[in-house]
């Protein structure tokens, strides 16, 4: 078969980044990652406080990479506070992964099972 | 409908029995669930939704010692359809094994298995599609603890963000 049991999984994980790496192409929204990175969970107050763009711009940014499962937001009070999803940027290739080596053991099992 | 490369998880294998032996070992639920790895109480039919205990295989020793934690465990599914010793094919929540969520809610992945002639047996194709569906969360809780991934691409964000004041 011209796609081999390997390289499908890898290639669907690629694909899955895509829309990642899309809600990270702009430099506002590199900025507001890198200081949730850096300074961990804040609040869109604290975002807006030394920046120059307004509220409203900031939080379309954080909800376009919220989107995109970069980041996540939690209540704190009557504030919403903005984190990153630690795990979000490598989980869907390594969920798809897992699973596709489920399969393989599975088959594997399957084809010991029948060829008895 | 033609799903996206990402939604899916497509696998070969060529299996050297008949059509007949692959078919008894998808179909028939015991059958099924002895290498799988499961405990079916019922058979197979299109359209029922049945629950089965996740068991050691019998297969293969090495599995069976890692399916040993989640023994008694109930998994769902859904058959979808039976196509005589051509198509076989079911809905489940994949890598449902966590006993402290409740997957009901959640969108089902479609798993299908075909059966195709081949030289030396059957070319079994399987299909695992419906994974855009499952909500990203589920699917970071599913396999966390590993987070190279983002410490790497916050690297590569501050050195471009260096660069580029």
């Amino acid at each position: 078969m011209s796609r081999s049991r390997n390289v499908a999984p890898l290639r669907s994980s690629t694909r899955r980044s895509a829309p990642i790496f899309a809600a990270l192409g702009d430099e506002t929204r590199l900025r507001l990652l890198a200081r949730l990175c850096r300074d961990g969970p804040q609040s869109i107050t604290r975002l807006a406080a030394d920046s120059d763009i307004t509220r409203q711009a900031i939080t379309k940014h954080l909800r376009r990479m919220q989107a995109a499962g970069v980041l996540r937001a939690s209540k704190a009070g009557r504030e919403r506070v903005w984190e990153v999803d630690p795990a979000s940027l490598d989980e869907a290739g390594q969920y798809l992964r897992a699973i596709s080596e489920q399969w393989d053991a599975a088959l594997a099992r399957l084809e010991r099972f029948v060829e008895a | 409908m033609p799903a996206a490369a990402s939604d899916r998880i497509e696998k070969r294998i060529l299996l050297r029995a008949s059509r007949d032996r692959v078919w008894r070992a998808l179909t028939d639920s015991h059958e099924f669930g002895t290498w799988f790895g499961m405990r079916f109480t019922e058979p197979f039919a299109a359209g029922k939704r049945m629950t089965a205990t996740i068991v050691p295989t019998a297969v293969d020793r090495e599995t069976a010692a890692m399916q040993k934690q989640f023994e008694g465990l109930t998994v769902e599914i859904v058959v979808e359809r039976i196509e005589p010793k051509r198509l076989f094919s079911y809905r489940w929540h994949p890598g449902a094994v966590d006993p402290k969520v409740d997957y009901g809610q959640e969108p089902m992945t479609l798993v299908e298995f075909v059966l195709d002639d081949a030289e030396a047996g059957i070319l079994l194709t399987v299909t695992e599609s419906g994974f855009d569906k499952i909500p990203l969360a589920r699917r970071a809780s599913a396999f966390s603890g590993n987070d190279d991934g983002w410490t790497k691409v916050v690297t590569l964000i501050e050195k471009y963000l260096e660069q580029k004041p």
